[in-house]
């Protein structure tokens, strides 16, 4: 069917349920999110009050089972929801993504006690979680992590600070993996540290590019207590429920930058409908609508990508490949998009009057988080040639 | 006692749709998807908060309206509402507000209530008058066009805000209340709500269950009948008037064209 300007993206969805979880999700995104995403994003406001909305709407545990409050719903259908929230705004789905993975390091590894106790909030929506990984000295190599934690008796104080934290300073929890043995991935541990805890504070969120609304913020633990029962899995393990959270977070930013890369193709189709140039609409000349042609296909293949990744995930299978090169094709797929949308709309699309540069702004910060794509491609390579030699 | 509320919410056509009328000079409802009235979203949204504030309430919602009109209901359903009632009858086609009140009363009574509530005005008919009629019918109190509404003690009150004062409304249950679009916004069903509205009870029940004959209902049933419809003309572009002198005077002899002045 021909169609007039942007049209809802067609998706293959496995259930009716999950139809109407979109539906859901497009109704509050267009109602609740859209109409304050420009002025909140210049001003640099968190929308504490869209995760509320959304948090009691079931949006914030949609991958967990029922059984501790989540939505059960496979990673096929929560990463088309956050596509959907990252296209009206990023700071939305990527606010939705971190805290998912927030949530993941207890709900995979939790003992049977924790989840009772912390899951049912934390998925419930009524709570929102942070992920502590980075720090000012370890960022691509994580695994060199010196936050500390130190055994004081059934207690832990953890001592350090974390940085580049998505939501440091509004989170209601943090997931936060310190150092609890030697040098090296096996010494390190995880803990779930609630958001009022002593000692625990964040500094000013940092004065970023693009994802404004989003505060990211270093988190200092000054002196931090927190009992063994808030250690989730065993000493030494964080690390590996660190890079297990990390494969499905990468599915989430893969999301996420295909749901950018949508929101600029639509602005510059509306755009070049309504503009005229040598007394034609611009969207009839040949040279733009190959480059239409173009994005769209490469959003396709992208979004083909992460749900091909996310279906492996589903049946239990491995996917920690195929969820770095979703995550590498479809942030490299929302740079290039963003920039030509910016292109298409010519002087228009420079200026904030239009939210393409956002959305430019926005696309560049997916290709550096949850592993850089450098270390995709590293990732990649090590699937398919085996580790690089020592010598 | 559990408290019971019955919700009348209507399906409309929505109205950002191209909407036309059919053949018949009644509304085109295949032309246009369908969806519970907006304004009734907000007498669904105060029955939940007041059933929450009762100890023990059971909210019923009630429509009148063609197969789709369940919609309306699954969407009350998906916020909280705990069972639904859907008149469905071919015999209903053409339907005005006269019969429309009889059936939602014949099923008031069929369901049994303590309050109804309603919204303000629907969306596609807006004629805001259904309340009251209903409330006449059923022979009990109505308390109209409400902006806060509260139950206790088998009361309701509520404040009315007029143009020229707020009133301070009060009326002993069993009663018909309607609520505007100041009563506070509407909740969005969550997604447990969504799953769950799936396997709550719909009841379906025709003119015959409710001892309705075909005639007091329908277009044959309508007091007043709609003789002709025209299309709104489109908008054109407009008259631009150049001011070289005469502007003025141009603009007046446009307005008076018109008969504006
Ligand atoms: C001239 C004329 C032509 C008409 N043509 C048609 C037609 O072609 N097709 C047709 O279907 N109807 C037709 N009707 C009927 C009309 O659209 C409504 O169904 C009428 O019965 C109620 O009027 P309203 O919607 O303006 O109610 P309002 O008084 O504006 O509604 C107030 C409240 O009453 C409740 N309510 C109203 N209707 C219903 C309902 N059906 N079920 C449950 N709750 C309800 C809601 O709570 C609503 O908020 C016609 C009416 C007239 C007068
Ligand atoms: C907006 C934002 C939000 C974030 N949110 C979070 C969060 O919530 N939680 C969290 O823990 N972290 C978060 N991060 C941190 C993010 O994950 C890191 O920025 C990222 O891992 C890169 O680390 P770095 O910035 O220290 O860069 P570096 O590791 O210093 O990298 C600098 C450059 O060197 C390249 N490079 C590094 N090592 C290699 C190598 N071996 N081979 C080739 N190239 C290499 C990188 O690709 C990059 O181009 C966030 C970052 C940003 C910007």
């Amino acid at each position: 069917m021909p169609a007039d300007g942007p049209q809802p993206v067609e998706r293959h969805l496995p259930t009716e349920e999950a139809r109407d979880l979109l539906g859901l999700t497009r109704d509050i995104a267009a109602r609740e999110i859209r109409p304050r995403t420009a002025e909140e994003e210049d001003a640099g406001r968190f929308p504490r009050e869209v995760f509320t909305t959304i948090g009691a709407a079931g949006l914030l545990g949609l991958p967990y089972p029922a059984e501790y409050g989540g939505g059960e719903q496979p990673y096929e259908v929560y990463l088309q929801v956050l596509e959907e929230l990252a296209a009206i705004r990023l700071t939305v789905g990527l606010g939705v993504s971190v805290h998912t993975l927030a949530c993941h390091a207890l709900a995979e590894f939790g003992t049977k006690e924790q989840r009772a106790e912390h899951l049912d909030a934390m998925l419930g929506g009524e709570l929102l979680g942070a992920y502590c990984l980075s720090e000012p000295s370890a960022g691509s190599d994580a695994a060199s992590l010196r936050t500390r934690a130190t055994r004081d008796g059934d207690h832990w104080v953890i001592e350090g600070t974390k940085a580049w934290i998505t939501h440091g300073g509004v989170a209601d929890f943090y997931t936060v993996l310190a150092r609890t043995g030697a040098d090296g991935p096996r010494g390190i541990t995880a803990f779930l540290v609630p958001g009022d805890a002593e000692g625990l504070s964040a500094a000013a969120p940092e004065r970023k590019m693009g994802l404004k609304g989003s505060p990211t913020a270093q988190v200092h633990f000054d002196g931090v207590r927190v009992p063994d029962t808030r250690r989730v899995g065993e000493e030494g393990q964080g690390f590996s429920i660190a890079l297990s959270a990390l494969d499905s977070g990468r599915l989430g930013i893969a999301a996420c930058a295909t749901g950018v890369a949508q929101g600029a193709l639509d602005e510059a189709l509306r755009f070049l409908a309504e503009r005229r140039q040598f007394g034609r609409p611009l969207v009839d000349f040949q040279g733009l609508r190959f480059m239409l042609a173009d994005m769209a296909t490469a959003i396709e293949a992208g979004r083909a990508l992460y749900l091909a990744a996310a279906r492996l995930r589903d049946a239990g299978q491995p996917f920690g490949k195929q969820a770095a090169m979703a995550k590498l094709l479809c942030t490299d797929t929302a740079m290039k998009v963003t920039t030509d949308a910016v292109q298409l709309m010519g002087g228009y699309g420079y200026t904030a009057d239009f939210p393409a540069e956002r959305y430019m702004r926005e696309a560049k910060v997916l290709q550096i988080v949850e592993g850089t794509n450098q270390i995709q491609r590293m990732v990649i390579a090590r699937h398919i040639a085996g580790p690089e030699s020592r010598d | 006692m559990s408290l019971r509320i019955v919700v009348c919410v209507k399906y409309v056509p929505d109205a950002t749709g191209d909407r036309h009328f059919a053949e018949d000079l009644t509304t085109d409802r295949d032309a246009v998807d369908g969806l519970l009235s907006e304004l009734d979203e907000y007498a669904v949204e105060q029955a939940l908060q007041i059933a929450d504030a009762a100890d023990d309430a059971e909210i019923t919602v009630l429509t009148v309206g063609p197969e789709d009109a369940k919609d309306a209901l699954r969407k009350a359903l998906s916020m909280g509402a705990d069972k639904g009632v859907h008149v469905e009858d071919d015999d209903l086609h053409g339907t005005d507000v006269v019969g429309t009140s009889l059936v939602l009363a014949k099923a008031v009574e069929h369901v049994g209530y303590d309050l109804v509530l309603c919204g303000m005005a629907s969306t596609d008919g807006t004629m805001g008058v259904l309340p009251a009629i209903l409330a006449e019918r059923l022979g009990v109190p109505q308390v109209t066009l409400l902006s806060e509404v509260a139950v206790a003690d088998g009361t309701v009150t509520g404040r009315r805000d007029g143009d020229a004062a707020s009133e301070q409304l009060q009326a002993q249950l069993p009663a018909v209340v309607s609520v505007t679009d100041q009563s506070g916004e509407a909740r969005y069903p969550s997604f447990k709500g969504i799953m769950a509205a799936k396997k709550k009870p719909v009841e379906s029940l025709d003119l015959s269950d409710l001892g309705i004959d075909a005639d007091e209902v329908g277009l044959g049933g309508a007091w007043t009948k709609v003789e002709d419809a025209a299309k709104r003309p489109e908008r054109t572009a407009g008259t631009i008037v150049k001011d070289e002198g005469e502007g003025g005077k141009q603009l007046a002899e446009f307005l008076v064209s018109q008969k504006f002045i």
